[in-house]
């Protein structure tokens, strides 16, 4: 546990000091949300219905490249393998990653989704909770998977087109989930997103489970 | 046993065509058409076998290393993608006549394109993932992966809208297999395309080892020329 968060701190201070992989994943975003929005050419009628799709497929393809790029950091000067000859349990890693993901694509969501809102005409502020629940449980799933995934892509040749590859058909449940379950709070609040949110649930436990245990395998040498 | 496998899925094969197109009933509503039923559900069968057999060999393989595991996954996602694809031909075949489309975003149809897309991935990653021998510990954590995605994505596509037919779970969709001759053909057809998927594998099992045995070989005939000069 105490692993975790010194990996954790030591992630965050590399992202506050250099400010590069939080401030290109910011412009992709926003940039994702217009090419998304204008290639539909929505009428102001028809553009809220948009929001939860467009909302999450510029929060899954930036998150890509966000995940991507935090490993692509540690195999500069083999900096994982340093990692792992420090007496650290592989699970403890997973978990430190995994937390840093979460932090980096959380703030990646505060910008991203009042965009959204503003974007397509939503009025989110009544939304607001239900709309944070379904973010957070996204984006930990996301993370959960993408994280033992990243580990796994650097590692091998072609990985830059090797993430998406492998990460996109995997995370289709959790896409479908997610888009179900904003759909639904933004026209009802929860009641009507039990279905998506169980299916976020779900993920976010199995692969949270199966990332911390399945970790070593891919990093050990 | 093996030398068997071959005639032995040749004469269920024959058996399997003479009941769909001599024996069984044209169905009433569909007619000629519905006859693709007894390989589209035979066919997605075996891939479903074939992905849990990827997912069961991964998992061996994690515990003790045994190559042979190893190269028994990679023929099971092999032969799991080819029968996938094989239900994605067969199905808009019978769906355009019948629905009308050739395609529609249907919970099965999803979930088979989305299955057929994550074993796709692992043979690009067995592929193109390079020459490294930590290539099959990653090939069996996405092996393991995909299958934990098996019921999630059974799950959520129920949240999409459906039309598939489920005659054979919920009784839904055509007159359903009245005639007992329809379910003979349906298992008959089954038997004989998981035989052909066993032997399929049984060959490209086989031919991997020989490939690692080659590339040994040549190792060491490597090192010995190395020795001599």
């Amino acid at each position: 546990m105490r692993d975790a968060l010194a990996i954790l701190a030591k992630d965050l201070r590399i992202e506050w000091r250099t400010r590069e992989g939080i401030s290109s994943v910011f412009v992709l975003g926003v940039l994702l949300l217009v090419v998304l929005t204008v290639a539909q050419d929505p009428s102001p009628e028809t553009a809220p219905t948009l929001a939860p799709g467009v909302l999450w497929a510029a929060f899954v393809l930036t998150g890509l490249l966000a995940v991507q790029r935090g490993f692509l950091l540690e195999r500069e000067n083999d900096c994982l393998a340093g990692l792992l000859t420090a007496p650290v349990d592989p699970g403890a890693i997973y978990a430190g990653k995994l937390a840093a993901n979460v932090v980096l694509l959380a703030v990646m969501q505060t910008v991203v989704v009042p965009l959204t809102g503003l974007f397509l005409h939503l009025d989110l502020i009544p939304r607001l909770p239900a709309l944070l629940l379904v973010c957070l449980l996204g984006n930990v799933g996301f993370a959960s998977l993408a994280t033992l995934f990243g580990a796994l892509a650097t590692r091998v040749r072609a990985r830059e087109v090797m993430l998406p590859l492998l990460l996109l058909p995997l995370l289709v449940p959790l896409l479908i989930g997610a888009v179900e379950a904003t759909r639904a709070v933004l026209v009802g609040g929860l009641a009507g997103a039990s279905g998506g949110l169980g299916v976020l649930a779900a993920f976010d436990v199995i692969f949270a489970v199966a990332g911390w245990l399945l970790f070593a395998y891919v990093v050990r040498d | 046993m093996r030398r068997l496998l071959p005639p032995l899925t040749g004469l269920v094969m024959l058996a399997a065509l003479a009941i769909v197109f001599l024996v069984v009933p044209t169905e009433a509503d569909m007619g000629i058409v519905q006859r693709i039923f007894y390989f589209h559900v035979a066919s997605a069968w075996v891939a479903f076998l074939g992905f849990f057999l990827v997912a069961g060999a991964s998992a061996v393989y994690l515990w003790n290393g045994s190559p042979t595991a190893d190269r028994l996954a990679y023929a099971a996602a092999e032969v799991g993608v080819l029968f996938c694809t094989l239900v994605l031909v067969t199905g808009p075949i019978w769906a355009r006549p019948i629905w009308g489309v050739w395609w529609t975003w249907d919970p099965r149809l999803t979930m088979t394109v989305v299955l057929w897309a994550i074993y796709a991935s692992y043979l690009m990653l067995r592929a193109f993932g390079g020459g490294d021998a930590a290539l099959g510990r990653y090939a069996a954590v996405l092996g393991i992966v995909g299958v934990l995605d098996i019921p999630l994505i059974v799950v959520s596509v129920r949240l999409l809208r459906g039309i598939h037919p489920a005659v054979l779970t919920r009784q839904e969709g055509g007159t359903g297999l009245v005639d007992p001759w329809m379910r003979v053909g349906l298992l008959v057809s089954a038997l004989a395309l998981i035989l052909l998927a066993a032997w399929f594998v049984d060959l490209r099992v086989r031919g991997a080892r020989l490939d690692d045995e080659v590339a040994a070989l040549r190792r060491e005939l490597d090192a010995r020329r190395g020795e001599v000069a």
